[in-house]
């Protein structure tokens, strides 16, 4: 058990910090900050969103969150769920892009971008297979340069 | 051929008698809040008994993508369901949650529409189904995202998205089996001409759903009625299928009336929480 003695020693930062360090359990690369679901720090609580309504990782998220804060000395800190407004892939970090990229999943296309680059050898000659794959966030993919198959983080 | 079975008259007298809350109990207790209740459960019976349709295809789909497609659905809709239900047993106020109101409510206090509980036949009348409702069901979270429950548009704000997606890839299917083979084609006839009786039924404003609407909570079915028929006709225009005649409308479902269909996927939705109550994940 953490000790409430703890209550006001931790500041936003530090609260960040422990979010930073719960990765997706679905996409293990990238954490919830990076994927944009954390929508609010404050002393006592911290506001979460889910990417889909149906997403079967939003509870294991919120028991890692626990975890997490318990583990850090937030035990006070209460969880809270937000529908509105709705998540968004614009909201993954530009960080976060980049460790989907470096883990092989092409990040969604920013606003402007047109083609999708194949994240093993970045050429953009690459064709939707289907636009459901193994989470409801991913199309699958194939490159036709190299050919090989891989996942997009769908514009959501 | 079997004879058709007799209704006893005075079953038939209770039967006109019967309050719209469905079968022959009393008319439960009036509250102000009865109306929106019974709006809850129409949005979450409809997501929550399509899911449950869908996934039955699960391995069995023509390809894996497919059957990816097709799962991806049901969680979608299931997952619409659980938000939809749970705020049903919040208004309710009774001490029953999503979980609650899907596993131990029988089915004459289902509220889904008939279309969701239909079989799914083969993969042409799957793809039929879908796209008559998920066109219908997009037009409809686009106007409820304008709720004057909060609430309810922010799951509405939150699903529109998915279900965009639904409805294109079931657009693309009506089209390429439509469009298609011999074979593809008349399947497809089938598939479309067996949904089309469901459709009324999604656009009828009863009492409940015009109370809702009047309420500013619930949508105006009859806004987006030519919205509907445009989309729908220009798909079908695309899969050079024509468009089918009107047919005598079935209603029923938004009061409990149910096919016998969904009786059957009661039974095996509901077995395992009914047979061991105390289960938990």
């Amino acid at each position: 058990m953490v000790s409430l003695a703890s209550d006001q020693s931790g500041t936003n930062e530090d609260l960040w910090a422990v979010l930073e360090s719960v990765p997706d359990p679905e996409i293990p690369a990238v954490s919830l900050v990076d994927l944009g679901i954390v929508r609010e720090v404050s002393a006592d609580r911290v506001v979460l969103t889910p990417t889909y309504t149906g997403c079967p990782a939003t509870l294991v998220i919120e028991q890692d969150v626990r975890t997490a804060l318990d583990a850090a000395g937030f035990g006070h800190v209460r969880i809270e769920t937000t529908l509105s407004p709705p998540w968004t892939t614009d909201w993954i970090t530009d960080a976060g892009k980049a460790k989907l990229r470096a883990y092989g999943i092409a990040p969604p296309l920013a606003a402007g971008e047109r083609a999708v680059a194949c994240p093993q050898c970045g050429s953009t000659e690459t064709k939707e297979i289907s636009r459901f794959g193994s989470t409801p966030c991913k199309a699958q993919w194939q490159c036709d340069a190299c050919l090989e198959p891989f996942d997009l983080f769908k514009c959501h | 051929m079997p004879s058709l079975p007799v209704i006893e008259k005075d079953v038939e007298r209770r039967a006109e008698q019967a309050n719209p809350g469905g079968a022959f109990d009393p008319a439960p207790a009036d509250s102000g809040n009865l109306a929106l209740f019974d709006y809850l459960l129409r949005l979450g019976d409809d997501s929550l008994i399509l899911g449950q349709r869908l996934s039955e295809w699960c391995g069995h789909a023509p390809s894996v993508e497919v059957d990816l497609s097709l799962a991806n659905f049901a969680l979608d809709l299931v997952g619409q369901a659980t938000f939809f239900l749970d705020y049903a047993g919040k208004v309710e106020n009774a001490g029953r949650d999503g979980d609650r109101l899907a596993f131990h409510r029988d089915v004459l206090d289902y509220r889904n529409c008939l279309m969701v509980e239909q079989p799914n036949g083969d993969f042409a009348r799957t793809m039929a189904r879908q796209f008559l409702f998920s066109t219908w069901q997009k037009m409809l979270f686009e106007h409820l995202t304008g709720s004057a429950d909060q609430h309810i548009a922010a799951v509405a704000a939150k699903a529109v998205k998915e279900v965009a997606y639904h409805e294109e890839l079931s657009a693309e299917w009506v089209i390429r089996l439509g469009d298609g083979t011999d074979e593809s084609r008349a399947r497809m006839i089938d598939g479309i001409d067996w949904v089309w009786r469901f459709v009324p039924e999604l656009f009828d404003m009863d009492e409940v759903a015009s109370a809702m609407a009047a309420q500013g909570i619930g949508a105006d079915l009859a806004a987006f009625r030519a919205d509907y028929d445009r989309k729908v006709h220009s798909v079908l225009e695309a899969a050079t299928l024509e468009v089918p005649n009107d047919q005598r409308p079935i209603l029923g479902g938004r009061t409990g009336h149910h096919s016998e269909h969904l009786g059957h996927i009661l039974s095996t939705m509901q077995f395992l929480p009914r047979a061991y109550p105390d289960a938990a994940w």
